[in-house]
């Protein structure tokens, strides 16, 4: 116990900032149910369970404190995300499988809550891109489409809550989107037959859930104002690039591990100046 | 007349509750109460430099007597708070967590409150230079190198009592704002200020509207009334600088390399009574507030224990500790028996209703609200892992010992996380580890020196043996071999000469820090007992 100033706290915790981004996914999901069907909805049950499952299983492993932790609803956050992601028709233990890894290996293996290097849904995803292609293939991947782009209007709309919320900053969702605008539009513009045009990327749901809610994961992105421009434009660049030279349908799960290996550099390097020290002092 | 205000970044706005101390007014000690049993005045009020004690066990003091001067010329002195008899001066607790003991005055009041001489001062006549001597000698805080740059562009007062539940600046400008503009106006003459901007936030109207009516009566130039937006720590001098003026002064720089100065509202009301009612500081006015019936402020007399003030305001049962200062830098005092001193504004009673004990800690989860809430800039959860991991080199890259310990990253961290702990913590080590190192260079020195004696005497009785030698016969084999001792002696010491100067290069050190960030060093300085213990419950439990 602290015995020292401040004694007064404000009241936000993480239980609540996770909160906030469950609350913040919803209007995304109602779409999803609406045009799709309650499918997503037994995922994100499947998703859930396995990973607070993992979550109390690490944390008992570890000696954590079972539910300070279980209650913080980072796991949930996870699994959301990873039951999103994957194809809905996917079968259960697709998700099952990813979000146990995504918990066990991906967060605890490194620490555990807030210690994690790599977004724990994007290597999940990655992960079965890789030992299960044949069920992560473009076919069952959502994308662009007219149904989508409501949900992905749902997802625009939560994160524009979060934002509003204080919980997430305009930063990153801003540098991502304009930096997929730009270059699919400067491609596309340049070569209409052989770069798909900037809808097909905003308008998929994956890019909304990239900006707001997946490149915008504190843990493990880049945390200084300048750093988070440079980190959220680096992982639409990647995700472009790999989308269009690449055999993977959806490159935000690799975009952001790469960039997410680079925001301690990037955080380095972009420290602000500390008060006093903005412009050059007059001489002494 | 509406002033272009500038931003700082960060900052937070927590309930004030400043209302609940502003319903009564001012209470002078005495009218309430009358004196307790004994008064306990360190001989070590201000800056932290310590003070020669002028009296002894059973002189008679009158009120206003000086009993402690510095050892030189900046130290300022202390006075009797009231008259009566010295009954001691001894070791007593400090209002400090260390609970670290400090040399006292004490004395048994008899109640007469018999005043020395009171004298105006003629600062006009008398010039900075002797003004500076005579409010150091009435034991006003004004500081080392008072006046000491030259004209001032910009003389800002602050009045901007940001920590919630402080209301003492406000209730002193509310109910004596002529001796303070008068105090402003002595300031403004002796530090040649060409502009004196008086920085008061915006929720404090009542102290605003009686400033202006006061400054309207006395029709001072080039002064202004500046409602500040109410935000913590606006209260912080170099904040209100920034508002105010829009300089930024760096941590490492002082605030006249800049053209401005800054001082409390409280200090130029002491300013007035020292030099034109020739009174020097004996009492200030301190908040009693929290968790207790009749939260109000008080006029104390220096070195009233903190439980004297508390019991005027009728303690709740379940108060666990008293602070000193408030909630967000405020230091949890050793004991009740501590006594008022100079920069004791505010006494908060605690109790774990009022200041519940933080949710337990988690980790960090890099949201960044600690950056976005730190007025210095600084990254907090960076620093906050580098004190973790102790890598205090690190820490100090990422600019550690320009936080200002405001608490505001504590307050926002949703993982709870004492952040302002760590960086105590990581301050004292370093600090420690320099003076350690200070130590061992002291103790090499030493050493070589005494080489250097030892080497120094056998080449003088050599010499001597010498000189014998050559008085008494002609040269022999002996004596050649003398001399040849002799000069080597000398080749000797003069190695050792030079290995003693390539030694004493200083190791690189945090150099370069101003006198007052010495003595904010020393002040964090003498926490580190607590601090420690503290670390060994709070801090590091990596697996
Ligand atoms: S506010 Fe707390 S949890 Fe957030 S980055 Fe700062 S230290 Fe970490
Ligand atoms: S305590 Fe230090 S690090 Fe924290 S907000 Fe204040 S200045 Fe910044």
């Amino acid at each position: 116990m602290s015995n020292h100033a401040p004694y007064i706290r404000q009241p936000a915790s993480v239980r609540s900032i996770m909160l906030k981004v469950l609350a913040a996914l919803l209007p995304g999901i109602a779409a999803y149910v609406w045009w799709f069907g309650a499918g997503v909805l037994v995922q994100i049950a499947l998703a859930s369970a396995a990973a607070l499952a993992g979550e109390a299983a690490m944390l008992a492993l570890r000696r954590k404190p079972l539910w300070l932790f279980l209650g913080d609803g980072s796991a949930l956050v996870t699994a959301w995300l990873i039951a999103l992601c994957f194809p809905a028709d996917g079968p259960w233990w697709l998700v099952v499988a990813a979000a146990l890894f995504a918990i066990v290996a991906v967060k605890h293996f490194f620490g555990g809550l807030g210690r994690n290097a790599f977004n724990p849904a994007m290597a999940a995803y990655c992960l079965m891109l890789v030992v299960t292609p044949q069920w992560m293939s473009e076919s069952q991947s959502p994308v662009a489409g007219q149904e989508w782009q409501w949900v992905a209007l749902g997802y625009l709309l939560g994160g524009l809550w979060l934002i509003r919320q204080r919980v997430i900053t305009w930063h990153i969702p801003t540098a991502f989107l304009v930096a997929l605008t730009a270059i699919a539009g400067g491609f596309h513009v340049f070569n209409p037959a052989a770069y798909a045009g900037v809808e097909f990327y905003l308008l998929s749901n994956s890019a909304m859930l990239g900006a707001f809610f997946i490149a915008t994961d504190p843990v493990t992105g880049a945390t200084t104002p300048r750093g988070k421009l440079f980190y959220a434009g680096g992982i639409a660049v990647l995700t472009w690039s790999i989308r269009e030279f690449d055999i993977y349908p959806d490159g935000i799960a690799l975009a952001t591990l790469l960039m997410n290996s680079c925001a301690p550099l990037i955080d380095r390097c972009t420290q602000p100046p500390v008060f006093g020290n903005k412009i050059e002092p007059p001489a002494a | 007349m509406p002033r272009q205000f500038f931003k700082f970044n960060g900052g937070v706005m927590p309930a004030d509750h400043k209302a609940a101390s502003t319903s009564l007014p001012i209470a002078e000690f005495a009218a309430l109460a009358s004196l307790p049993g004994e008064l306990v005045i360190p001989l070590q009020q201000g800056n932290g430099g310590s003070l020669r004690a002028l009296v002894e066990a059973g002189t008679q003091v009158l009120k206003g007597q000086r009993i402690g001067v510095g050892y030189d010329d900046t130290g300022t002195a202390v006075h009797a708070s009231t008259s009566g008899l010295v009954k001691a001066v001894e070791m007593r607790r400090m209002p400090h967590p260390s609970g670290l003991s400090a040399l006292c005055v004490v004395i048994a009041p008899d109640g007469e409150e018999r005043w020395i001489t009171r004298t105006p001062f003629d600062y006009r006549r008398a010039g900075l230079a002797a003004t500076r001597d005579y409010l150091r000698d009435a034991g006003v805080l004004v500081g080392g190198d008072f006046g000491a740059t030259g004209q001032l562009a910009t003389l800002v007062i602050n009045g901007a009592e940001s920590e919630p539940r402080i209301t003492c600046d406000d209730m002193l400008m509310r109910e004596r704002a002529d001796g303070v503009i008068q105090g402003i106006a002595i300031l403004r003459e002796v530090l040649r200020a060409s502009e004196v901007l008086i920085g008061i936030e915006d929720n404090q109207p009542e102290a605003i509207a009686a400033m202006r009516a006061a400054l309207a009566k006395r029709g001072a130039e080039n002064t202004q009334v500046a409602a500040v937006p109410a935000c913590y720590p606006t209260g912080n001098a170099r904040l209100l600088i920034r508002v105010l003026t829009g300089i930024e002064v760096p941590h490492s720089r002082r605030f006249a390399d800049y053209g401005v100065e800054c001082f409390d509202t409280s200090t130029a009301y002491a300013i007035y009574q020292a030099i034109t009612l020739g009174q020097p500081m004996v009492s200030r006015i301190v908040t009693v507030a929290g968790n207790v019936e009749r939260p109000r402020n008080i006029e104390a007399p220096l070195g009233v224990p903190l439980r004297a003030l508390l019991a005027l305001c009728g303690p709740q049962a379940d108060t666990n500790r008293v602070i000193m200062g408030g909630p967000m830098m405020g230091m949890t005092m050793p004991g009740d028996e501590v006594p008022v001193v100079k920069t004791t504004h505010c006494v908060l009673a605690g109790s774990p209703a009022l200041f519940p004990p933080p949710p337990p800690e988690m980790p960090c989860i890099r949201c960044g609200d600690c950056a976005r809430a730190c007025p210095a800039d600084l990254q907090p959860f960076e620093l906050y892992s580098f004190a973790r991991a102790r890598q205090f080199g690190k820490a100090q890259e990422y600019h550690l010992f320009d936080c200002i310990e405001c608490g505001c990253c504590t307050y926002v961290c949703p993982s709870k996380i004492p952040l302002v702990d760590y960086y105590r913590f990581a301050k004292s080590e370093i600090l420690a580890r320099q003076r350690d190192q200070e130590f061992a260079d002291a103790a090499r020195e030493r050493y070589q020196f005494r080489l250097l004696r030892a080497e120094r005497e056998k080449q003088e009785k050599a010499a001597r043996l010498a000189t014998k030698a050559a008085a008494a016969h002609a040269p022999t084999a002996e004596d050649a071999k003398d001399a040849k001792d002799t000069k080597k002696a000398l080749i000797a010491a003069a190695i050792a000469r030079a290995r003693q100067q390539k030694e004493q290069v200083t190791p690189a050190n945090i150099d370069a820090l101003t006198p007052e960030q010495r003595a904010e060093i020393a002040k964090i300085e003498a926490r580190r007992e607590a601090l420690q213990s503290s670390a060994k419950t709070a801090p590091p439990q990596d697996e």
